[in-house]
């Protein structure tokens, strides 16, 4: 499969097969760098802040990444990608995986060669009007025009749920979320729609966050999580258990302040198989023994990675609502580590 | 006595292929032609191969699902629940129009500037070189994204008209808004229409002509059509007794008056813009997306345009500008029926270029949500069903036959005008 490289051949569909099946691990291993692809600016889950350091939940995932295969969290490579853009980046190999606000669906899983690690955040499509239009159900949009972020779900949700209502609308396609919030805040657009995470996001960046309202009504369900492509099932698992390890770690007590206390052996078998001073799971999945551990301290524990950048203490102001852990009536349940 | 003896003849050997100057350059062209072909059949089968290795063999089958997405500017009938090639369809018709539209545009604009970068007047010959310079040298990019930047930000939003003192009013006595989602103007409606004729069925390509439209250019053809027997009875009048019969009142009627009788039977009333709720109801919608996109491409394209004329103007030789002068006519009609005719023929073959340079920048259309050909089947339809090397080729294969479409017209319009050589 190598031949293809030299010509770049595929390039004219920005699709150069080769990487697809070859081992991504041991890539990124020799490449010393992992290359993520984040979304072009969502505040909160992915935005460089003023140092020009990339911040936020999507971030910490590729972080995760880098520390578990090559133990240091900042050895990654951020390639911001649109809505558009990002399966050809991944599909050609460009990015190695995907920690961009993606919903998890069947087509793309099956259909698009996709391979979804799991579910970083559990969200749903929303509506946000200007509080000034009145308007407090979803139903009560009947010919508004409607900005929206072309190549997403969003967008296919958005013509569902209007025709199952039977109301028509004007939609505005846009490419970044910078765009809409610009068309939307001139009004050129009576209603943004987006991930419900996004528009609080979104909201939290405005100058008068309190006069824009989000209506009560969540039309879909959308399962974002980090993606990698089909066939590399050990990279998957890589990526997939990162992300696990951090759920677990919260749910275990594991957090960035007594990870190095808890390194030296615990009387809980779990965290220390966890941790790596048990068993050999590190070894299973081609890594050092204290993956986990350098996952877990690039930026803390699922609970800490969501407090430091989209919780209620920050501007975004989210609740942990379905993503809190299963004991706490969330949904987010990592598989043991056995 | 004579012997008739044959030539020696020589004896083809396979050195020759490469040493005999007559075959040689045969054989490095054979040569160079099964390489270029032997690298092409690698391309091809290393891209099937490493396609089929990602499980994403090449067909075309799901063009036939439904799209699921909305398009917001239409201009046949289409919901969501059409196939990816309806879809594909609706933005390819977008495509034209906003081609269509900025050729027209930027060739009135191009010529006007043009000629008048030309003139004698120092100031206006002055601006028009500043018009040139300042559009020709940007990206057409950045006016697109700079036009609708404008357009967005600078009109004020359907709500402004809304209330007992609105901030903003509608224009030309209550028939046009201008707005930041777009301009409504008032639309052309029937009340004794004749209807459509439906073509195509049910199938993705069907298509709706509207009766009206079609009585419409019947109508204006045989008044076109009469007026150029007028004219040419006029002409030859002239030729006969010198004088040129006064035509004008004639051909005003000839041209207007059928089109009364035909608007009237038709029962044509304007239907006025509304606001209803979150929008403007009613009237035609131009969306801002359009208007950006079509004023930055024909004001782009019309930059050059005005180079091309200036340089066929400049082409004519000076003679026939005095030439016409001596024979008493003025300078307008000394442009319009010596210069421009003559300037045609080299204005001509680098237009083609640039009608085809607007077409293919008009897939740009995107950076302002203008849902082309490009937004459809080479965005959502390509994003949704991951098939990206089969929408890239259709795309490829959708703007080469326009293209080529374009050329043809253009290349047989420019063989009337050219020189009748004898």
């Amino acid at each position: 499969m190598k031949k293809s490289v030299i010509l770049g051949v595929a390039t004219v569909a920005g699709l150069a097969a080769a990487a697809a099946t070859a081992g991504t691990v041991d890539d990124v291993k020799a490449r010393g760098k992992l290359n993520c692809g984040v979304s072009s600016g969502l505040a909160g889950f992915s935005l460089p802040d003023a140092n020009g350091e990339w911040q936020g939940f999507d971030v910490a995932v590729c972080r995760a990444v880098a520390a578990a295969v090559l133990g240091d969290s900042s050895a990654v490579e951020f390639v911001p990608t649109t809505g558009k853009t990002r399966f050809t980046a991944l599909a050609s190999g460009e990015i190695d995986m995907l920690a961009r606000n993606t919903t998890w669906t069947f087509s793309r899983d099956v259909d698009l060669k996709f391979e979804f690690a799991g579910v970083n955040y559990y969200d749903g499509q929303g509506f946000m009007v200007p509080k000034a239009l009145g308007v407090s159900s979803a139903k009560e949009l009947d010919g508004a025009t409607v900005c929206i972020q072309t190549g997403t779900t969003t967008e296919l949700n958005l013509a569902d749920f209007f025709r199952a209502n039977n109301i028509s609308y004007e939609p505005v396609p846009i490419e970044t979320n910078a765009e809409a919030q610009q068309q939307y805040l001139a009004g050129a657009c009576d209603v943004y729609t987006t991930d419900a995470s996004g528009l609080a996001a979104t909201r939290a960046t405005f100058e008068n966050p309190g006069d824009h309202v989000l209506l009560p009504e969540i039309i879909s369900k959308e399962p974002l999580g980090p993606l990698v492509r089909h066939g590399d099932h050990e990279w998957g698992d890589v990526v997939r258990w990162t992300l696990n390890a951090l759920v677990s770690a919260e749910e275990l007590g594991v957090t960035s302040a007594n990870i190095d206390e808890l390194s030296a052996g615990t009387d809980n078998p779990e965290v220390n198989r966890l941790l790596g001073t048990e068993g050999t799971l590190g070894e299973m999945l081609g890594l050092n023994a204290d993956w986990a551990a350098s996952a877990i301290k690039a930026g803390g524990n699922y609970g800490e990675v969501f407090a430091k950048n989209i919780g209620e203490e920050t501007p975004i102001g989210l609740a942990r609502g379905l993503n809190a852990q299963w004991t706490d009536g969330g949904l987010l349940y990592s598989p043991p580590f056995r | 006595m004579t012997t008739l003896t044959d030539p020696p003849k020589e004896q083809f050997r396979l050195s020759m292929l490469l040493y005999d100057t007559r075959y040689r350059s045969a054989t490095i062209q054979v040569i160079a032609l099964i390489g270029f072909m032997l690298l092409a059949a690698w391309i091809i089968s290393n891209t099937i191969q490493n396609l089929e290795g990602l499980g994403k063999p090449v067909e075309f089958g799901f063009f036939a699902e439904s799209a699921s997405y909305d398009i917001n500017q239409r201009l046949l009938e289409y919901t969501s629940q059409d196939s990816h090639l309806r879809a594909a369809f609706i933005g390819l018709l977008n495509t034209l129009v906003v081609a269509v539209l900025g050729c027209i545009t930027a060739t009135i604009v191009g010529v006007f500037v043009g000629v008048l970068r030309l003139s004698n007047n120092w100031l206006v010959a002055r601006i028009m070189t500043f018009y040139v310079e300042i559009f020709r040298n940007v990206p057409v990019l950045l006016w697109i994204v700079l036009a609708m930047a404008i357009l967005i930000e600078g009109l004020p939003a359907p709500n402004a008209f809304r209330g007992d003192n609105p901030t903003a009013t509608m224009d030309l006595f209550n028939t046009v808004a201008v707005t930041n989602r777009g301009v409504y103007i008032p639309e052309f409606l029937f009340s004794r229409s004749l209807g459509d004729i439906h073509l195509f069925g049910t199938s993705s390509l069907r298509f709706d002509i509207s009766l009206d439209l079609v009585a419409f250019l019947v109508v204006l053809g045989g008044s076109i059509f009469t007026m150029r027997k007028v004219s040419a009875w006029a002409a030859a009048t002239q030729e006969s007794t010198g004088d040129r019969p006064k035509i004008w009142h004639i051909q005003l009627g000839i041209l207007f008056v059928p089109m009364i009788i035909l608007m009237t039977a038709l029962g044509l009333h304007l239907g006025y813009p509304e606001l209803k709720g979150f929008n403007f109801r009613g009237g035609t919608h131009m969306r801002n997306s359009l208007i950006a996109l079509w004023l930055a491409l024909s004001l782009y394209t019309a930059a050059f345009i005005a180079e091309i004329v200036r340089a066929g103007i400049l082409a004519i030789s000076k003679g026939q500008t005095e030439a016409a002068s001596a024979l008493g006519l003025r300078p307008g009609r000394t442009m319009r029926l010596v210069i421009l005719p003559q300037a045609l023929r080299v204005i001509i073959p680098p237009m083609i270029s640039n009608y085809l340079n607007l077409t293919k920048n008009s897939s740009l259309a995107i950076a302002v949500g203008y849902m082309d050909i490009t937004g459809t089947l080479g965005g959502i339809t390509m994003n949704q069903t991951g098939r990206e090397l089969e929408c890239v080729l259709l795309l490829m294969l959708v703007y080469l036959a326009i293209s080529l479409s374009i050329s043809a017209v253009m290349n047989w319009y420019n063989n009337r005008v050219k020189l009748v050589e004898r």
